[in-house]
């Protein structure tokens, strides 16, 4: 067990080294520089040239790479040219508001899409895995900003429910005062959010039950006198879980990687908005930072995806 | 006489077609039809057929896995086709099933102890080492190493893949066990050694079989009585002599004759035969089965067996095979 997890961590290694030589080039190659907001009419181009020289754009790419990746070890993700404060504390900021989202809506999806599942898996063809599957179809067919965008209407300015924007009230005051409105802004996105990632657990989940009631070994956990609800609990439910254990970890990676979708429409200050701004103001550092980030996230998430799957199905433990 | 152990009476499984627009029953598949047979104790009763004829279905339904259309299944004077009779009897205690696929019928996902283990805990309170010292023994009936409590099923081998469903039939001592073509996905040195391991855990048990196999070969190495399913119904019943010594259906005479012989001697006789009994069946369609293509309800001709003729046919069949003597 151990061993499969070492040597699964050990294969991370070169990933991450590729996803560090691709995210920096990645980067090398979009278009306009740290300084391409700055330009004015008063810019003096010579001034410009100075300034570019000392950030080290002129330097030879290796160079460049290799300076990066020192300073990546040190924590330096460089410093926002747009913002003029380090690239890491303006990402730790995001992130945390992005972590206690993306928690609250996994919560959310589990407890909602699992139940959903069981029922539409154990009353195949009957009214409610019609009424699962309906609920199913059109949270998968409307977009998600459709969603979003309903949801505001509906819950912030036709009810008054809850908050339409932002993460915390500027009113807040206190410890308890300052978590109580950030939950109170996060129900409503992850909620929302919650909604459309269920589809494909609900999916999975009703697939597997369907066809693990038919499998063999189920008949023979019958003809070995297995009470149903044992049978359906141990034999049919828990082989189920395999393909959802499965998407798991891609499931958190997505989401800590941040909706860009969901805090663009909430203006959410989190991760995805951070990067969506990023793009618009051309924030080289930062954008790289973040995809760089990203990268590491879904590789962390793949991880947990598979060291989850040893533990659950033991055909696949790597010898 | 032995006494019996379990009675099928008038069994029939139907499993409806359903067509047309509004998805209506138009008409059923009758996959058991009628089939009533006796099963005596510590016996091992033959269940032969072509794929598809409803043997398995049958095995399937004398364990409760089955629902069943209509019919009864006598044990111990009660009718366990409703599963609140079978939940009283504690009847799956009693009752196993070996199955034919031994890949796919063990969950995956347990290893050999809880798969052992679990109808032990479903009937019996044992503490965990009362448990795993049963599992071992029979483990060690089996002939498995002891090791193997904690593999799971993809690391063995077909044929102990097989065992270990022996022995997980086993574990609540039951009377009667349905084994499925047991050893069809087997080669035959490994079919041997488990038929031989069942054979052993007869003896040693007093244990009843209910085996179902199309193999003419394995079921005259096993049982004393069988009988012949063609198309869900009874062909022909009868004990071992009966049966491979004077058959009388056509059927049975086909699937006798299809028997590959390693015999260069009569090679010539041999081939004679088959085709005399291809002709037979050729030229008499009409004599053994109905307008529907069906067999006709069974027939008494002698002390245990009996053929599916039609009335008028029992005489004259009963002339010839005693000129034949």
């Amino acid at each position: 067990m151990w061993k499969t997890v070492l040597r699964r961590i050990l294969i991370m290694i070169p990933q991450l080294i590729i996803l560090s030589i691709l995210v920096f080039f990645l980067a090398k190659m979009m278009p306009g520089d740290p300084f391409s907001g700055l330009i004015g009419p008063n810019t003096d181009p010579k001034q410009l040239e100075a300034l570019k020289r000392q950030a080290g754009l002129y330097d030879p790419v290796p160079v460049q790479y290799a300076h990066w990746l020192k300073n990546l070890f040190k924590g330096d993700l460089g410093i926002s040219y747009i913002q003029h404060v380090p690239v890491t504390s303006l990402i730790a900021d995001r992130a945390v508001n992005t972590f206690w989202l993306a928690l609250i809506t996994t919560i959310i999806t589990y407890c909602v899409a699992i139940p959903l599942g069981v029922t539409a898996g154990r009353h195949q063809d009957e009214w409610q895995d019609q009424a699962v599957q309906i609920f199913n179809y059109i949270t998968f067919a409307v977009p998600p900003f459709v969603f979003y965008i309903l949801g505001i209407w509906l819950f912030g300015f036709t009810l008054g429910w809850f908050p339409i924007s932002g993460s915390v009230s500027p009113n807040a005051s206190g410890f308890f005062g300052t978590i109580g409105s950030q939950i109170y802004h996060i129900i409503l996105p992850a909620c929302l959010v919650a909604l459309i990632s269920t589809t494909s657990i609900v999916q999975y989940l009703r697939t597997g039950i369907v066809d693990n009631k038919v499998e063999d070994y189920v008949r023979t956990a019958h003809s070995k006198g297995v009470p149903d609800n044992v049978v359906f609990s141990k034999h049919i439910l828990r082989n189920s879980l395999l393909p959802i254990a499965s998407s798991f970890g891609s499931v958190i990676a997505g989401l800590l990687s941040g909706s860009m979708i969901v805090e663009s429409v909430f203006s959410y200050p989190g991760m995805g908005k951070l990067f969506l701004d990023s793009i618009g103001q051309r924030d080289y550092s930062t954008l790289t930072a973040l995809i760089l980030i990203f990268g590491v996230l879904t590789l962390l998430g793949n991880l947990l995806s598979d060291i989850i799957m040893s533990i659950v199905d033991p055909r696949i433990r790597i010898k | 006489m032995a006494k019996e152990i379990i009675q099928v009476k008038n069994l029939k499984v139907h499993y409806p077609i359903r067509s047309g627009f509004w998805n209506r029953v138009t008409d059923y598949v009758r996959a058991v039809d009628d089939v009533s047979i006796t099963i005596n104790e510590g016996e091992t009763y033959g269940l032969i057929g072509e794929s598809g004829s409803g043997k398995s279905t049958t095995g399937k339904a004398i364990v409760g896995v089955e629902p069943i259309t209509s019919g009864q299944i006598i044990y111990q004077g009660v009718n366990i086709t409703t599963a609140k009779n079978r939940r009283k009897l504690n009847y799956n205690k009693d009752v196993q099933m070996i199955f034919q696929d031994s890949m796919s019928s063990l969950n995956p996902r347990k290893r050999i102890e809880d798969i052992i283990a679990e109808p032990i805990r479903n009937f019996e309170n044992l503490t965990t080492d009362q448990e795993r010292e049963r599992v071992q023994e029979l483990l060690d009936i089996v002939g498995m190493p002891s090791d193997s409590l904690y593999k799971y099923p993809h690391e063995f081998s077909g044929g102990q893949r097989q065992r270990i469903g022996v022995a997980r039939a086993v574990a609540t001592n039951p009377r009667l066990i349905v084994a499925d073509e047991p050893t069809s996905a087997l080669d035959l040195s490994v079919q041997a050694q488990v038929l031989n391991f069942m054979k052993h855990i007869q003896q040693q048990y007093d244990i009843a079989y209910l085996f179902i196999s199309h193999d003419l070969g394995v079921v005259k190495h096993m049982s004393e009585n069988l009988a012949i399913m063609h198309r869900g119904r009874l062909v022909e019943i009868g004990s071992r002599d009966d049966i491979y010594n004077h058959p009388m259906h056509i059927y049975t005479k086909r699937l006798l004759s299809a028997i590959p012989l390693v015999d260069v001697e009569h090679r010539e006789e041999n081939k004679k035969h088959r085709q005399e009994v291809e002709q037979e069946f050729q030229n008499d369609q009409s004599k053994w089965y109905d307008d529907k293509g069906r067999v006709y309800p069974l027939q008494q001709v002698s002390g245990k067996h009996w053929v599916a003729l039609p009335k008028d046919e029992l005489k004259q069949e009963e002339i010839k095979e005693k000129g034949r003597d």
